[in-house]
């Protein structure tokens, strides 16, 4: 018998995606989609249930189905409607711990799948250049979506602990970019005028969605147990990306981005909570090394690959390199004739 | 378009006088045979810049904005202001990982970004510099920092560089070496824990002690204002002859003679990684560092004769 595979966050564009591309894997039988609110798209062979997972229903469904891999995605939320980001993120803390009381009871579950992220490890100016896996954040997240991560992947720890038998995989995203992609980065990196901290150009890294999807389904199906981050090679600094974009970028100080972020409305889309501000100021860099040598697996995308195929979608970004190439044709012509001028 | 004769100049003749005097202005910047090439190279680089086509390794290291602007700007510091001399150029590995360990001072850390220039220039190589976490606090300052290839002194980083085989540039004494009185110049003081040590012995890299002579006089440090400098959470607010009283002109360092020397390199890998968990032979090997650095420091010093010859 094949498996039986169940996937929370399917709501989300992302976790639809997911939920579909599992199901297409021929050793998985069965996939349940799970979640409070009705898939954006059809999910094909995938069957939903819509069920809240902070309540008991949730155990009934992994019992009935004989699940034996469950892939949690429903943590780091990245909502869109900056109102509900709150409760939000309890629905993420609370939600989580009762899937895992869930997984706990039964016995059919031997896998889990964890989403989490980069987030978790902060960021500061006392940072090593990239996070290995065992290393914990200089400043630990305070408050917003790092924090709520940070108390998720407590709970997997004690999990992982009362129920040794199951093969848990945490996986920690940079993150998620590509033509796809809509996050509070995505919305902050596309505002007209993208502002930066002022005498600051953070190193970003980034995943690629599609990497992302891909990591999740060789997890899902390898048997690897541990946390690893995944992340492109490489990293580009805020300025660098904000030029890829061709959007102009104009450096703020800190405290000033803060209230800029709470009045402007096209800037409360981007999110500019504390936590982001600290992160758009240091920046992060995470150390892939385990993704590649123990959990086996290698992303298509270079974070600066990722980021050029993002650019794609945005009109400005092909414009902007074709009249810098053009500009520079025109001054070549110019100079060019002003010699064959000058020879007369 | 009228020009001073009050004819009428058509607008393909004046941009072509424009060109003319740019064309011009190219020759003497670059000399006469290779003006057209480095216009090409100098135009293709501001494409890369504003189209953000450029590389940073890792680290935030920026090798072309380092190449072209930092180092240049740097450049004539070195060769007018302080007229360094460099000694023992020879001795920095042409390849692989290597850590060079040197003296620090001068209230400002112009002594680390001397060394790197010369070390650019004398040994064909970057140096990655070890800096403390103040200056990645720092706005503008930080952002530099680490385009110009610096990270922050710790373990981990400094492992991971010297393992890919980078060459690594590590000031011991920290804030106790840069901010000490004048009157304790060439004086080295402690070596930290030895951490640099370990992390050579864990990656097996030769050890490359540097001395630097003359950044002591740059900036004499005479006294300090503890509770300003606890307010503003730095180590210490330098009082110097001329600074703060003369404002930023008291910023300009003084004009003494500068010796770089890098001494014979030291090799580790004869020992097993394990020893870099050995307190006694990372003190030990901690202490023959430091002391090559101060006996060269007291030889380069004599040689010097006076502070600004």
């Amino acid at each position: 018998m094949g498996r039986v595979v169940l996937v929370t966050g399917v709501g989300r564009d992302f976790g639809g995606r997911f939920a579909r591309l599992i199901a297409k894997d021929p050793v998985v039988d069965r996939v349940i989609g799970v979640d409070v609110v009705p898939p954006p798209a059809d999910l094909g062979e995938v069957h939903f249930v819509r069920a809240d997972i902070r309540h008991q229903v949730i155990g009934k469904v992994i019992a009935d189905d004989e699940v034996d891999t469950v892939v949690h995605l429903g943590v780091a939320a990245t909502t869109s409607s900056a109102g509900r980001r709150a409760s939000m993120r309890e629905v993420d803390v609370v939600g989580s711990m009762q899937l895992l009381a869930a997984c706990q009871q039964a016995a059919s579950v031997a896998r889990l799948i964890v989403k989490s992220s980069a987030r978790v490890y902060g960021s500061s100016p006392s940072d090593p250049a990239k996070f290995r896996e065992d290393m914990s954040p200089r400043r630990m997240p305070s408050s917003g979506s790092g924090k709520a991560s940070v108390e998720v992947e407590g709970y997997v720890r004690g999990f992982a602990r009362r129920r040794p038998d199951v093969c848990v995989t945490l996986l920690r995203f940079a993150n998620l970019i590509g033509p796809q992609v809509n996050t509070m980065m995505t919305r902050y990196l596309e505002l007209p005028i993208v502002p930066t901290v002022l005498g600051f150009d953070p190193r970003l890294q980034f995943c690629h969605d599609e990497d992302a999807l891909d990591a999740l389904h060789h997890s899902a199906l390898a048997d690897v147990p541990g946390c690893f981050n995944v992340a492109g090679a490489h990293v580009l600094t805020l300025a660098q990306a904000v030029r890829r974009l061709g959007r102009p970028h104009i450096g703020v100080p800190p405290l000033a981005l803060g209230t800029l972020g709470s009045l402007i409305p096209q800037l409360r889309q981007a999110d500019l909570s504390a936590e982001q501000i600290s992160f758009l100021t240091h920046g992060r860099g995470v150390d892939t090394t385990a993704m590649r040598r123990i959990l086996g697996f290698e992303p298509k995308f270079t974070t600066p690959e990722a980021f050029d195929d993002f650019a794609a979608r945005s009109p400005a970004a092909a414009m902007h390199l074709e009249r810098v190439a053009e500009l520079e044709r025109q001054v070549a012509t110019l100079i060019a004739k002003a010699r064959i001028y000058g020879r007369r | 378009m009228v020009d001073a004769d009050g004819a009428e100049t058509s607008p393909v003749e004046q941009s072509a006088e424009i060109t003319d005097s740019l064309v011009d202005a190219a020759k003497e910047a670059f000399g006469d045979d290779l003006w057209e090439r480095r216009l090409a190279e100098l135009f293709a680089f501001f494409r890369r810049r504003i189209t953000g086509a450029y590389e940073v390794d890792d680290f935030g290291f920026d090798v072309e904005l380092t190449e072209r602007f930092l180092l240049t700007a740097l450049r004539p510091l070195a060769e007018n202001w302080f007229r360094i001399d460099v000694r023992g150029a020879g001795n920095i590995p042409s390849v692989g990982g290597a850590l060079v360990v040197s003296n620090h001072s001068g209230t400002v850390p112009i002594d680390g970004l001397m060394t790197a220039l010369v070390v650019h220039d004398h040994a064909n190589r970057f140096l990655r510099m070890l800096g403390a976490d103040l200056i990645f606090r720092l706005p503008f300052i930080g952002e530099l920092a680490r385009k110009g290839g610096a990270t922050l002194a710790s373990t981990e980083d400094t492992e991971e560089m010297l393992s890919a085989g980078e060459l690594v540039g590590v000031w011991p004494e920290g804030y106790k070496g840069i901010g000490k009185p004048f009157s304790e110049r060439y004086q080295l003081q402690r070596f930290g824990r030895g951490g640099f040590v370990s992390a050579a012995l864990r990656t097996g890299v030769p050890i490359v002690p540097c001395s630097v002579v003359g950044a002591e006089e740059i900036f004499p440090l005479v006294g300090n204002i503890p509770s300003l400098a606890r307010l503003l959470k730095v180590p210490y607010i330098p009082v110097t002859p001329f600074f703060p009283w003369l404002g930023v002109l008291g910023m300009v360092p003084l004009p003494s003679k500068w010796l770089i020397e890098f001494g014979k390199p030291l090799r580790t890998d004869s020992y097993p990684a394990e020893s870099a968990d050995d307190s006694t032979l990372v003190g030990n090997v901690t202490d023959q560092v430091r002391e090559t650095i101060q006996q060269t420091l007291h030889s380069l010093l004599l040689r010097r004769g006076g502070v600004f010859s």
